[in-house]
C-alpha cells in the first residue's frame, strides 16, 4: 500500500529484517561461533596503574600442557590507534603499562582454563611508578615520569583554544553575565555482550569475526601491527549484542587472536570477562566545565566562553576528537554571536575514555542547559522561554561554520511541554519537572583518517528475481540492515524482507566507515538510494521497452514494474543489460569551516529533540523516584518510526542511568567495581514511562529527509533530570550522576544558608593556548561562505 | 560426609552466592556437597511455621502461610535479588549467606591488583587497614527478619540435630561470621506464632531489583490494643552480623505507634550502627538512612491490619 | 555420565564436573542462543527456564537439573511457528541487539504461563533481574502485553 506521500515502505513501523534471528536465538554472535581446534585466548593485564615493564618471563606458562602459544608485545611492537595522531596503543604492551588492565601478555590453549592458569604462571617484573589519578594531579607535575612521551606540559594531551567572533565586546553588552562550574562523572558503555573476536589463518590469510562497530577501522589496525596488506585480511561483523560506542575502537584482542592464529594455524578465541570489558572501556569522559555567557536583559544571549577539562584516561583514543566535542556543539542549538571555546584533554592512570553515545557531547549539554536554567532564573524569566528565544533557525551557519539545515526545535519544544504539563505543573515540595533541549550529528562530516573517498557504499545486485543490496554498514542493534532493506525496497517497488542483505564484511561489501556518530542511516542510506534508483531505470527501461511506451510512464510498485512482475521485468533487464548491478555513494558536502579543528562538528544535518522530566525527590533522603519522561525527537523523516522510538527509548534509558546512577569510579589505582552488579545500570523497576514524540522536519539532504535518532535523544534527559531537582527542592546538583548523597549535602548546605548546590567548587588554572581567532561565517545560507576544507 | 572431606569442601543448595564465589576464586574447595535432601515445604503448624530450609526464595515470597501470618518474612525473601535468583537460592541459604565488602567481591585479578584482604588470601583489612578484625557486612535481607520474629533455626551436624535462636547463629566477626560449625546444615526455619505479631521488611539499595542491601530494617512487633506489647527491631548490612537495636525496641514498648514515638525509637535504633566505607553509596549517607528504613519499617508495622490473630 | 532434558530432547554427556549448565548448553549442545553478560548472576541474560521456571545458567551446575525439565530459547517456538511472545518481540522492535532477549523470552514465558494478562507492573517485577541496554525496556514491555492478548 502506498500512502499520502507516495511511499510503501518508508515511513511504515515494520518489524526488524533480523527479528526472527534475533528471537529464536540463531543470530550468530562472535562467543557462539566455536569451529573445530579452537583455541581461547586469555590475556595477561596489568594489576599496576602505572608501571615499567623489566621483564617478562613466560617459560612457566609455555610449559603448561595444552598451551600452543604465548605472544607479549614483542611480538606485536607496532604501535596503532583509531586516531592518526594518536597512535599509542600496543596490543601487548612489553614496555610501560598505563592503568590497571591494560594487556601485557596473551595465551592460546586448548582450554580456557588452561589459558588463565597460564597468564597466571607469567611472571612480570615491575618499576612501580606513580600513578596519576585525577584531572588536578595530570595538570601538575608528575612525581615520576609521564604516562605519554608526547602532550603537555605534565600530563596534559590537548589543548584547544578557539574564539569566533568578538567575544569580550558581546560580554561588554550584556546586562548580566554568569559564571558556573559543572562536573560529569565518566560513565561506561556496559553492551550486554561482552567484547569477543575469533580469528582463522588460511592460505595466508587472515579473517577475523569480531563483535565491532567498525569493520573498516578494524581492517585498517589489523594491517598495520600484523604488518599485512589489506588484502589479505578480512573482517566480518558478526551478529551484534550491543555497541553505543565502545566498539569502535580498534582493540587489543582483535589484533591479538589475529597473532595467534597465524602462529598455530588455528582458529583462536578471544571474549573478554566483563571484568574486562570495564577495561576496553572507551567510554563517557569524566568532564569538568566552566561556562561563563552574557545575556541582554530581555534574555538574548551575546557571547559564550566555555572551557572544559577532560580525564582522557591513559591513551589517546577519540580523545582528540572527543575535546572538540566538548566544545563544538553548544551554537548548533543556540544563537550565539560569540563563542570562545578552550578545551584540555589530560592523561591518568585509568582506562582509556573515548565515544560513548553523544561523544564528548553530554557533558557540556548538561553544563549549558543548566547553567541557561540559572540564567532565566537570575533574570526572572521562564526557562523554555528564554531558551526558546535564542533557538538557532533552520538554513543558518553558526559562528563556529556549523551549517544547520533543518530544525524542529519549536516543535519539539512544544510536544513536550504541552504534552507533560509542564506549564501547569503541580508545584509542591519534593515534585518536580525539568526541561531540556539537545542536537546530535547525523553523521560526522569528515572521516576519521584524512580522505576524499565516500563515506559509505551499497551495491545492488540483481538476478532472476532476487535482490541483494552489499553494505559495509554494521547493524549494532539499531537497525541499519532493516534502513538499508527498506531503502531499496521502496525503490524497487517491493517489501523489505524480498531483499536479501550482505553487509559488514570488508571482503564483500564496499566500504562503510561504521556504525558511530549516527551516520549510518543518513549516508549508508544516501547510497542506497544512489544505488537502487540505477537499478530501478535499468528495470524501468526493460519494461518500457517491452511495453512500447515510455519510461516515465512505467509505474513501480507492489512487486510490479508496469505491465509486468519484479521477477519478468528483471529478467527483461538482464536480457537487455547483462549482469544487473549498481553501486551509489554517499560523501558529506565539504561545509568545515577555514581553521584549525573545524573537522570536528560539521554533519549534513542536525537532529533535535527536546524533553521533560517528571519526577519525586526525597528532601531526606535524596532518593529519587523518575515519574515520566515525554521527549520529542526531530528525526527529519522516520524511515521506520519503530526503530526510531526504539532509539529514542533506549536514549531516554541510558541517559536515565547517566543522571542518576552509572559512574565509572576508581579508588586506590583500581576501578572501583568492574562488574555489572557495583556499576548500577537501571532495571526494569527503574525505568519510568516514556512517551516519544517523533517530529519531521525532511532534512533537505537526508534519505527521504530522514537524519539521526540513536545518540541525541539521550542528550537533554540528562539536563532535564538535574533541572527537574532543583524544580522539586530548590538545590542545585551541578554534578552527574545526581545521587541520593549529593542531594542531601546540598539540603544540608541549603539549610544552613550555604549556597544550595553540590558541585564541583572551582575550575582549575590550565595553560591554554592563545585562542586562534575566527572569523564567523554569512550567518543565511544562501549567502556563500568559502569552506577550507 | 563434610566432616571427612574437611574445610575444602562446602555445602550448595541454590548455588547463587556460592558460584559467583568459587569463580571469583573467593572460595576454593575441592567438593561441593549438595543439599538436595533439604525439605522444601512451609508447615502451618498450631504453635509454629516451619520452613524447611530448601524452599527457594521465592517460594517463601508468596507461601500463603508466610504471607498471612508473617507478611515481613515473606516480604523480606521476596526483596533478595532478583527473581531468577530467588528461583534457585533457598531460605537456609539467605540465613547463610557469605558477609559481602567491595574489595571482598572482587574477581581474583582484581584482589591481587588491590592486594588481598583478611578475609582471602591477605592479612590485612583494605576498608579499616588499622583493624585487626574484618568488616565485610552481613547482607542477607531474611534473617534480621527471622531474628525479630524471635525464629529459631535447625541445624544438622553428622550425628545430631540442635535448635537455636537465628540470633544466635551469627558472631560479629566478617570472616567467621556463622557460629555453626562447619559441618552443620541449616534444615528449617521455625517461627513461633505469637498471635497477631506485625512484622515489615525495609530494604535499601541503588536499584529496585538485583541489588544487595545497603541498609535495611525488620520489624516485628505485637500489639495490646493501641499501644505496642512486644517489639524486635533488626538491621541489615550495617554491621558483620544482624544488629539488633533493642534500645529502640523496649522504648516502643507500652506506646502508641504514633510518628513522634516512631521517630525516636528510630534514632535510637540507628546510633550503634556504624557503617563503613565498604559497599554501595557513601557510608554517611547510609548512615542517615538507617533511621528512615527503621522509621519506614514501624511505621508499615504499625498500620498493619494482621490477618491471623491468635 | 549425566543426562540432561533440555527443549524435550535428551542428552547424554559426560561433562567435568565445574562445568556450568550455561557453558554445558553452548559448548557441548551448541544451544548457542543462550548468552552469557557476567556469569555471576548479575545480568540476567543466560536465563533458562528450569521446570518452567527462571533461572540463571550460569550458576547452575548440571547435576544439580538432572532429572527436571530444561528450556532454552531453541525450544519456544513450536516447529517453525514462533511462540506468540517471539512474534510480538520481533514485530514490536523489543529485540534491537537481541543479546537479552533469549533471557528476557524465557522470563517472560514462564510469566505468562503462570499469569495469563499479568499488569505492566507485574511484568517489570517478573523481568526485574534481566537487564537490557538498548531499548529502555519500554517495547519489551509493549510485546510482552501483545503476546499475552493474543495468547488469552
Amino acid at each position: 500500500m502506498t500512502d499520502s506521500n507516495g511511499f510503501s515502505v518508508i515511513g511504515k513501523a515494520l518489524p526488524k529484517v533480523d527479528g526472527a534471528m534475533r528471537v529464536t536465538g540463531q543470530a550468530i554472535y562472535a562467543d557462539d561461533m566455536l569451529p573445530g581446534r579452537t583455541l581461547h585466548c586469555r590475556i595477561l593485564r596489568s594489576p599496576h596503574p602505572h608501571a615499567r615493564i623489566k621483564s617478562i618471563d613466560t617459560s612457566a606458562a609455555r610449559r603448561i600442557p595444552g598451551v600452543q602459544a604465548v605472544i607479549t608485545g614483542e611480538d606485536l611492537p607496532v604501535k596503532f590507534g583509531i586516531l592518526p595522531v594518536t597512535q599509542d596503543e600496543r596490543a601487548l604492551e612489553h614496555e610501560k603499562v598505563r592503568y590497571v588492565g591494560d594487556p601485557i601478555a596473551a595465551v592460546a590453549a586448548t582450554e580456557e582454563e588452561i589459558a588463565a592458569a597460564a597468564c597466571d604462571a607469567i611472571d612480570v617484573e615491575f618499576d612501580v611508578l606513580e600513578p596519576v589519578m585525577s584531572i588536578d594531579a595530570a595538570l601538575a607535575n608528575p612525581r615520576d615520569e609521564r604516562i605519554q612521551d608526547y602532550g603537555g606540559p605534565n600530563n596534559i594531551h590537548k589543548l584547544v583554544a578557539l574564539e569566533f567572533g568578538d567575544v569580550d565586546a558581546g560580554f561588554a553588552k550584556a546586562d548580566h553575565v554568569r559564571d558556573d562550574v559543572f562536573f560529569f562523572q565518566g560513565n561506561t558503555h556496559l553492551p550486554m555482550e561482552q567484547h569477543s573476536a575469533i580469528a582463522t589463518y588460511v592460505d595466508g590469510k587472515v579473517t577475523l569475526w569480531s563483535s565491532t562497530q567498525v569493520v573498516h577501522y578494524v581492517h585498517r589496525a589489523l594491517a598495520k601491527v600484523l604488518e599485512l596488506p589489506m588484502n589479505r585480511i578480512r573482517v566480518i561483523g558478526a551478529a551484534h549484542g550491543g555497541g553505543f560506542g565502545g566498539k569502535t575502537d580498534p582493540f587489543a584482542h582483535e589484533i591479538v587472536v589475529a597473532k595467534l592464529a597465524m602462529l598455530t594455524g588455528r582458529p583462536v578465541k578471544c571474549t573478554l570477562t566483563r571484568e574486562e570489558v570495564f577495561y576496553a572501556h572507551r567510554g563517557r569522559h569524566p568532564v569538568l566545565m566552566w561556562v561563563r555567557t552574557g545575556v541582554t536583559k530581555d534574555g538574548l544571549i551575546t557571547a559564550m566562553h566555555f572551557r572544559s577539562a577532560l580525564d582522557g584516561g591513559a591513551y589517546g583514543s577519540y580523545g582528540v576528537a572527543s575535546t572538540f566535542y566538548t566544545g563544538a556543539l553548544q551554537t548548533v542549538t543556540y544563537d550565539i554571536p560569540a563563542y570562545r571555546f578552550e578545551g584540555c584533554r589530560v592523561f591518568t592512570n585509568k582506562p582509556p575514555c573515548g565515544p560513548k553515545r553523544g561523544h564528548g557531547t553530554p557533558q557540556p549539554r548538561f553544563a549549558i542547559e543548566l547553567h541557561l536554567e540559572k540564567i532565566a532564573r537570575d533574570l526572572g524569566l521562564d526557562p523554555v522561554d528564554f531558551k526558546r528565544r535564542n533557538f538557532v533557525k533552520p538554513m543558518t551557519r553558526t559562528v563556529n561554520w556549523l551549517r544547520v539545515t533543518s530544525c524542529g526545535l519549536d516543535d519539539c519544544v512544544k510536544n513536550v511541554i504541552d504534552q507533560s504539563g509542564y506549564r501547569n505543573r503541580e508545584r509542591r515540595p519534593g515534585r518536580g519537572m525539568g526541561f531540556a533541549i539537545s542536537s546530535y550529528l547525523s553523521g560526522a562530516g569528515t572521516a576519521i583518517y584524512w580522505n576524499d573517498m565516500p563515506h559509505s557504499e551499497v551495491q545492488i545486485k540483481v538476478d532472476r528475481g532476487g535482490v541483494t543490496a552489499y553494505c559495509g554498514a554494521m547493524d549494532i542493534g539499531q537497525g541499519s540492515d532493516s534502513v538499508l532493506a527498506a531503502i531499496v525496497a521502496e525503490e524497487l517497488g517491493l517489501q523489505p524482507d524480498d531483499i536479501r542483505l550482505v553487509t559488514a564484511d570488508t571482503d564483500t561489501t564496499p566500504i562503510d566507515l561504521g556504525s558511530y556518530s549516527s551516520r549510518v542511516t543518513f549516508m549508508a542510506g544516501n547510497a542506497a538510494i544512489e544505488a537502487a534508483r540505477k537499478m530501478r531505470a535499468m528495470l524501468v527501461e526493460a519494461a518500457a521497452a517491452n511495453m512500447g511506451g515510455d519510461p516515465e510512464s512505467v509505474a513501480v510498485g507492489a512487486g510490479r514494474i508496469g505491465d509486468f512482475s519484479f521477477e519478468e521485468a528483471s529478467i527483461l533487464a538482464e536480457t537487455r543489460f547483462g549482469t544487473l548491478t549498481s553501486a551509489g555513494s554517499y560523501t558529506p558536502p565539504k561545509i568545515a569551516g577555514p581553521y584549525k579543528g573545524s573537522g570536528v562538528g560539521p554533519s549534513p544535518a542536525y537532529s533535535y529533540s527536546a524533553c521533560v522530566v517528571d519526577l519525586d525527590a526525597d528532601a531526606r533522603t535524596g532518593l529519587v523516584k523518575i515519574n515520566k519522561v515525554w521527549i520529542a525527537h526531530d528525526v527529519g523523516h522516520a524511515i521506520n518510526p519503530l526503530l526510531v522510538e526504539g532509539q529514542v527509548e533506549g536514549s531516554v534509558y541510558m541517559g536515565l542511568g547517566e543522571a542518576l546512577m552509572e559512574e565509572q569510579t576508581f579508588r586506590k589505582g583500581l576501578h572501583k567495581w568492574p562488574s555489572m552488579l557495583e556499576y548500577k545500570s537501571p532495571t526494569f523497576l527503574d525505568m519510568p514511562e516514556v512517551e516519544t514524540f517523533i517530529v519531521e522536519t525532511n532534512d533537505p539532504e537526508g534519505p527521504y529527509g530522514a537524519k539521526e535518532a540513536g545518540q541525541g535523544p539521550l542528550l537533554p534527559v540528562i539536563p532535564a533530570v538535574s533541572a527537574a531537582v532543583f524544580d522539586a527542592l530548590g538545590v542545585w546538583i551541578d554534578e552527574i550522576p545526581v545521587t541520593p548523597e549529593k542531594i542531601v549535602e546540598a539540603m544540608r548546605r541549603k539549610a544552613k544558608g550555604e549556597p544550595a548546590r553540590y558541585g564541583p567548587p572551582r575550575f582549575p588554572d590550565i595553560p591554554y593556548p592563545p585562542c586562534i581567532k575566527v572569523e564567523p561565517p554569512p550567518k543565511d545560507l544562501n549567502v556563500a561562505a568559502p569552506a577550507a576544507i | 560426609m563434610a566432616s571427612e572431606l574437611g574445610p575444602r569442601a562446602m555445602f550448595v543448595a541454590g548455588g547463587t552466592d556460592l558460584f559467583p564465589k568459587l569463580k571469583r576464586r573467593q572460595f576454593e574447595v575441592d567438593a561441593l556437597i549438595g543439599l538436595d535432601f533439604l525439605g522444601d515445604r512451609v508447615r502451618r503448624g498450631d504453635d509454629d511455621t516451619v520452613v524447611d530450609a530448601g524452599v527457594t526464595l521465592a517460594a517463601a515470597s508468596t507461601a500463603e502461610a508466610l504471607r498471612a501470618e508473617f507478611p515481613g518474612y515473606a516480604e523480606a525473601a521476596g526483596l533478595v535479588s532478583s527473581p531468577p535468583l530467588r528461583n534457585a537460592g533457598t531460605i537456609g541459604g539467605n540465613l547463610c549467606v557469605d558477609t559481602r565488602c567491595n574489595y571482598y567481591d572482587m574477581t581474583y585479578e582484581w584482589r591481587k591488583a588491590a592486594g588481598f584482604c583478611m578475609k582471602k588470601d591477605g592479612d590485612i583489612c583494605l576498608v579499616a587497614p588499622s583493624s585487626s578484625r574484618c568488616w565485610a557486612l552481613s547482607s542477607s535481607d531474611t534473617a534480621p527478619m527471622a531474628i525479630a520474629l524471635g525464629a529459631l533455626v535447625t541445624l544438622a551436624g553428622p550425628n545430631d540435630e540442635r535448635e537455636l535462636p537465628v540470633a544466635a547463629l551469627y558472631r560479629d566477626d566478617g570472616i567467621d561470621y556463622l557460629a555453626k560449625q562447619p559441618h552443620e546444615v541449616v534444615t528449617a526455619l521455625r517461627v513461633p506464632s505469637a498471635g497477631g505479631t506485625r512484622s515489615a521488611y525495609v530494604k535499601l539499595r541503588r536499584r529496585g531489583s538485583i541489588d544487595f542491601p545497603i541498609a535495611g530494617a525488620a520489624v516485628a512487633m505485637r500489639m495490646d490494643g493501641d499501644t505496642v506489647a512486644s517489639c524486635r527491631i533488626v538491621l541489615s548490612a550495617v554491621a558483620s552480623y544482624p544488629l539488633e537495636a533493642p534500645a529502640a525496641a523496649a522504648f516502643m514498648v507500652g506506646k502508641r505507634v504514633d510518628e513522634e514515638t516512631v521517630r525516636s525509637a528510630a534514632e535510637m535504633a540507628a546510633k550503634p550502627a556504624k557503617p563503613l566505607d565498604n559497599a554501595d553509596l557513601s557510608h554517611f549517607w547510609r548512615k542517615r538512612m538507617v533511621r528512615v528504613v527503621v522509621e519506614q519499617a514501624l511505621a508499615r508495622a504499625g498500620d498493619q491490619q494482621p490477618r491471623f490473630d491468635g | 555420565m549425566i543426562a540432561l532434558e533440555v527443549n524435550g530432547e535428551r542428552f547424554e554427556l559426560l561433562l567435568p564436573v565445574h562445568k556450568t549448565l550455561l557453558e554445558v548448553l553452548r559448548e557441548d549442545m551448541q544451544l548457542t542462543g543462550t548468552k552469557h553478560g557476567c556469569e555471576l548472576g548479575e545480568c540476567g541474560t543466560c536465563t533458562v527456564l528450569v521446570d518452567g521456571r527462571p533461572e540463571l545458567s550460569c550458576l547452575v551446575l548440571p547435576i544439580q537439573v538432572e532429572g527436571r525439565k530444561i528450556t532454552t530459547v531453541e525450544g519456544m517456538a513450536s516447529g517453525s511457528q514462533l511462540h506468540p511472545l517471539q512474534r510480538a518481540f520481533a514485530e514490536l522492535g523489543a529485540a534491537q541487539c537481541g543479546y537479552c532477549t533469549p533471557g528476557i523470552l524465557l522470563a517472560s514465558k514462564s510469566l505468562l504461563d503462570g499469569n495469563a494478562r499479568p499488569t505492566r507492573d507485574e511484568i517489570r517485577a517478573a523481568l526485574a533481574g534481566n537487564l537490557c541496554r538498548c531499548t529502555g525496556y519500554v517495547k519489551i514491555l509493549q510485546a510482552v502485553e501483545l503476546a499475552a492478548e493474543r495468547m488469552g
